[in-house]
């Protein structure tokens, strides 16, 4: 392997870890449900793609087993999906704070589905 | 350099579980715990990744592909389980 | 052609997706991956809606480019927020009227809303035509509206002619 290929794989495996760290400490610092959706969602998504582009630079320039392209088949279903999960977690969000239920919503906003301005 | 670097990002992903953790156990709502548990599934497929790069072995590629395939359903069908009330309509 | 692959993206995805998974290794699992390309789009027929069409190619691998840029500068943006003083935030629901009236192009747009760091993608009223955005910082909701419709709407409308 390269120095060079071997250099942009450390980057990209601490970036990606880095970006991975960032969505897990905004899940669990931020103040409610939808801000905390936030991190999870995109910087997780994000730093997990930077690693799996890692691997695939790193199987396909070690030489044993030709072109690794395998890692970008789970890289282009995260992508999609992550939206789809936010979308739903935040519709389940907002119609358990609808009901009603105890402890949804510690949000001074809560339930105000179609407010254009929140806190 | 290579695994001074996956050394790091160990202990980088090693503290995002931990966190996702924290969250999952401390609520205060479901959603909250169905999205740290998504997280927790994503953070993992990170690990495997990290793991197969250290041993050199696409062994764990399997793994991670099933991991996030399961993580997605198994999300999507808690929300709906949320919202409905009712998995299969 | 249009009666063997009813629909050709969805049969191209399929084909890549497989050549990707297996890492196409030999003939016999090419030909399997085109058997699944032909056969897949055909068994779900019934769950696609009917997209409009791709008029500009070109135009969409721009876009893709963009929209990659983007991902990875907004992120650094939302990191820095995620990190620094939490009270300097300002979380906001925001309602953003559209201009497109098709529901696979709006879901293409929420999904890109739902990506870009700082803003989700909640919901689309059909009847109204206007998407529910919650916004991690904006202290501007205006701002972030005519940036929704001008960076991302009005390209995916000109892509896809709604």
């Amino acid at each position: 392997m390269s120095p060079l290929s071997e250099s942009v794989i450390a980057f990209l495996i601490v970036l990606g870890a880095l970006f991975v760290l960032l969505g897990s400490i905004g899940l669990a610092r931020l103040p409610d449900f939808l801000t905390r959706l936030h991190g999870p969602t995109k910087a997780t998504t994000l730093g997990v793609g930077a690693m799996l582009l890692a691997s695939a630079i790193f199987f396909t320039s070690d030489g044993h087993g030709g072109i690794s392209l395998h890692e970008l088949a789970i890289l282009f279903f995260l992508f999609i999906t992550a939206p789809v999960t936010a979308h739903l977690l935040a519709k389940a969000a907002l119609h358990r704070q609808q009901a009603g239920v105890a402890g949804a919503g510690d949000t001074p906003d809560a339930g105000a589905e179609t407010a254009d301005s929140g806190t | 350099m290579l695994n001074s670097a996956i050394e790091i990002a160990f202990v980088l992903i090693g503290a995002a579980q931990a966190l996702n953790f924290y969250r999952l156990l401390r609520g205060p709502d479901l959603t909250d715990r169905i999205l740290a548990l998504d997280t927790l599934g994503i953070n993992a497929i990170a690990l495997l990744v990290l793991f197969g790069i250290r041993s050199a072995s696409t062994a764990y590629f399997e793994a991670a592909l099933l991991l996030a395939l399961l993580g997605f359903v198994g999300t999507v069908a808690l929300c709906k389980f949320l919202l409905r009330g009712d998995i299969i309509e | 052609m249009r009666h063997l692959l009813p629909r050709p993206w969805l049969s191209l995805t399929v084909f890549v997706l497989w050549v990707l998974i297996t890492n196409a290794a030999s003939l016999g699992l090419l030909l399997l991956g085109g058997l699944l390309a032909i056969v897949v789009p055909r068994w779900t027929q019934a769950f696609w809606s009917n997209p409009p069409r791709l008029v500009r190619p070109w135009q969409a691998l721009r876009f893709l480019g963009v929209f990659a840029l983007d991902i990875v500068t907004a992120n650094w943006r939302v990191a820095r927020q995620v990190i620094g003083p939490l009270h300097r935030l300002s979380p906001a629901f925001v309602e953003v009227p559209l201009d497109l009236r098709d529901p696979f192009i709006a879901t293409l747009l929420g999904s890109i809303v739902s990506l870009t760091p700082g803003t989700v993608a909640i919901d689309v009223d059909r009847q109204r035509w206007v998407m529910l955005v919650h916004a991690l910082d904006a202290p501007d909701p205006q701002a972030l509206i005519t940036e929704i419709k001008l960076r991302y709407e009005m390209p995916l409308r000109e892509i896809f002619a709604c």
